[in-house]
């Protein structure tokens, strides 16, 4: 294996800058790589080799003029939930199977334009509906550090792609957790920055007051400059947020002495895995040596988070679906009669979370319900912001795990949706209280699977967040030996 | 435990859309019931004089000048991905009996 796909983005950044490697020759490396792994991930859905070769050799030219930015020149995929134009964008599904976007989103107008090179479209749970990414149209993606096991997801392809040396950054999306968790079981970071940070113009809709794109890297720093990139008030997004985006990545360095870090009661008594629970304890030692101070606090509605989420994701998602009708795009099913043709396109086109997802959101949305299940949950969603809204009176970063367990084996857990839905536990109140929060490596569990923890923070903190983690990380110094993937197969395994 | 009917299964997957053969609405029955039975112990909150949070953190929608703005080709383009299409229209089944 080349040892160039083992470093960090900001380390090749300097290569690249110093011209000791050229775009168009990293590219090489990574397609190469790519070849031999692929057969084993499944990260991928799309491989759009001839566009990132024109990407590579145009930044190589700007690269000639001493220009630079944190993404020029650098090989990035994308989840297959960001509209691309004329690149097929799949969603996962099968009712997008052979969707070509007439357009890019934001994000990808700015990934582009800041010279980034789009080497793929990466492989995720359908419409980001789940926790393994055994949900997809096009296969499971496998963890690179077990390929029996499931990556997590819904943003698995790209935590794969990353863990699996594919490319040196991927952007995935986080509604629950979907960018934590799976960083989190692949052993990288996974950012998911305060709702209305990052505009979600051109990702596809899931659960709008939710939805939030996100960052999967190989270190914090590298998170820091890619966020600095894609950040930003975006005026075809309402809800994107006109707070002006720092310089993240020169705003680590500073430590965190005399910080106060809260870790909630309540995240302890959720029936954590006994390597999970040892993971908290060396990230409170490691916090503890970099000169913070680990403080209790309270979240007292996070048994309900779960309920909340399972009433207002599944409504939001019954409703951005209903576009799905084989009219103006994406597959249809053909019959005489309008409303027969609505319904054997979803039926054939929709894979059974999605539709189980759809039913669960109707029928909580559909008359009588509306006020037991849809305004019930949307007022304890105020308490459980109010939760955090206290607890950040007393700390700067509130810490926990990501995930109850580590990766767990593929189809361990699908034939019980609900088992799955409660290992989100984590991660989705930060997304029902639109806050900030990051999954990092804090060690390995006793089969060798990754282990993270989570720092959350205040609104539009993510100077903050970053640097908690930043200083976590470089304090605890993990070793990270990452998969080589070209010795074994599949079936040897 | 809650239970969700066999036709209440079938009442919402017509508002939905979507059709399931007898198997699947056998296993869907069973799978709604379950979460939701879990989802009714919000029942337990009181949330009297709770405002309820659509949104965080978007406290007005931004406004913009009324401004005219080209979008040459839009109409094929939008008919690009269309299954079925007949000149400048979307083309669906027969609607009127």
């Amino acid at each position: 294996m080349n040892e160039l796909l083992k470093k960090n983005l900001y380390e090749i950044r300097e290569l690249l800058d110093k011209k000791e490697i050229s775009s168009p020759e990293l590219l090489q490396i990574c397609l190469e790589r790519i070849e031999k792994v692929e057969p084993k991930l499944n990260a991928l859905i799309t491989i759009t080799e001839d566009i990132a070769g024109a990407q590579a050799n145009e930044a190589q030219k700007r690269i000639e003029r001493n220009e630079t930015t944190p993404l020029l020149g650098i090989p990035i995929t994308l989840k297959d939930i960001f509209v691309t134009k004329d690149i097929r964008t799949t969603c996962g599904s099968k009712i997008l199977e052979n969707y070509i976007p007439q357009y890019d989103g934001t994000v990808v107008e700015k990934v582009i334009a800041a010279g980034g090179v789009m080497v793929g479209k990466n492989n995720m749970d359908e419409f980001a509906m789940g926790s393994s990414n055994e949900n997809s149209y096009f296969g499971p993606v496998r963890n690179p550090w077990d390929l029996e096991r499931v990556p997590g997801g819904s943003s698995g392809g790209s935590a794969a792609s990353v863990a699996g040396l594919e490319c040196y950054v991927s952007l995935g999306t986080d509604t629950g957790g979907s960018v934590r968790q799976p960083a989190s079981f692949c052993g990288v970071v996974g950012l998911k920055p305060t709702y209305g940070r990052i505009s979600r113009y051109g990702i596809i809709a899931f659960a709008s007051s939710l939805d939030q794109v996100g960052i999967i890297t190989r270190c914090v720093r590298d998170c820091a400059m890619v966020l600095e990139v894609i950040a930003g008030y975006d005026p075809k997004d309402s809800t994107s947020s006109p707070i002006p985006v720092p310089p993240y990545s020169r705003l680590l360095d500073e430590g965190i002495k005399g910080w106060k870090i809260g870790l909630p009661v309540e995240f302890l008594s959720e029936g954590l895995e006994e390597d999970v629970l040892k993971g908290i304890e060396r990230a409170k030692e490691v916090l503890k040596e970099a000169g913070a101070e680990i403080v209790d606090v309270s979240l007292p509605h996070l048994p309900y988070a779960v309920s909340v989420y399972y009433i207002i994701a599944p409504s939001e998602a019954s409703s951005n679906l209903a576009r799905y009708d084989g009219v103006r795009y994406g597959l249809r099913v053909n019959s005489s009669d309008l409303i027969e043709m609505y319904m054997k396109t979803r039926a054939q086109g929709f894979g059974p979370e999605v539709k189980r997802r759809i039913m669960l959101g109707t029928y909580a949305l559909s008359a009588g319900y509306y006020d037991a299940y849809y305004l019930k949950a949307q007022k304890v969603r105020t308490l459980i912001k109010k939760d955090f809204e206290k607890a950040f009176e007393k700390v700067d970063i509130i810490m926990g795990p990501v995930s109850p367990t580590t990766a767990f084996k593929i189809g361990e857990k699908t034939s019980d949706p609900l088992q799955m839905y409660l290992s989100d536990i984590f991660t989705i109140p930060v997304n029902l209280a639109g806050l900030g929060g990051i999954s990092v490596p804090v060690g390995f569990d006793r089969k060798g699977l990754p282990v993270g923890i989570q720092f959350i923070c205040k609104p539009y903190r993510e100077d903050e967040l970053l640097r908690c983690a930043y200083h976590f990380e470089k304090t605890n110094a993990l070793k990270i030996e990452w998969p080589s993937l070209e010795d074994v197969s599949p079936s040897q395994k | 435990m809650r239970k969700i009917s066999r036709e209440e299964v079938l009442r919402i997957a017509r508002l939905a859309r979507l059709e399931f053969n007898d198997e699947e609405v056998e296993v869907l029955t069973h799978q709604l019931s379950s979460i939701l039975d879990y989802i009714e112990k919000l029942k337990e909150i009181n949330t009297e004089g709770v405002e309820p949070t659509f949104y965080t953190f978007v406290t007005e929608t931004p406004m913009r000048e009324d401004e005219e703005r080209k979008a040459e080709g839009a109409d094929q383009l939008a008919l690009r991905e269309a299954p079925s299409v007949y000149k400048k229209f979307f083309r669906v089944p027969k609607v009127i009996k």
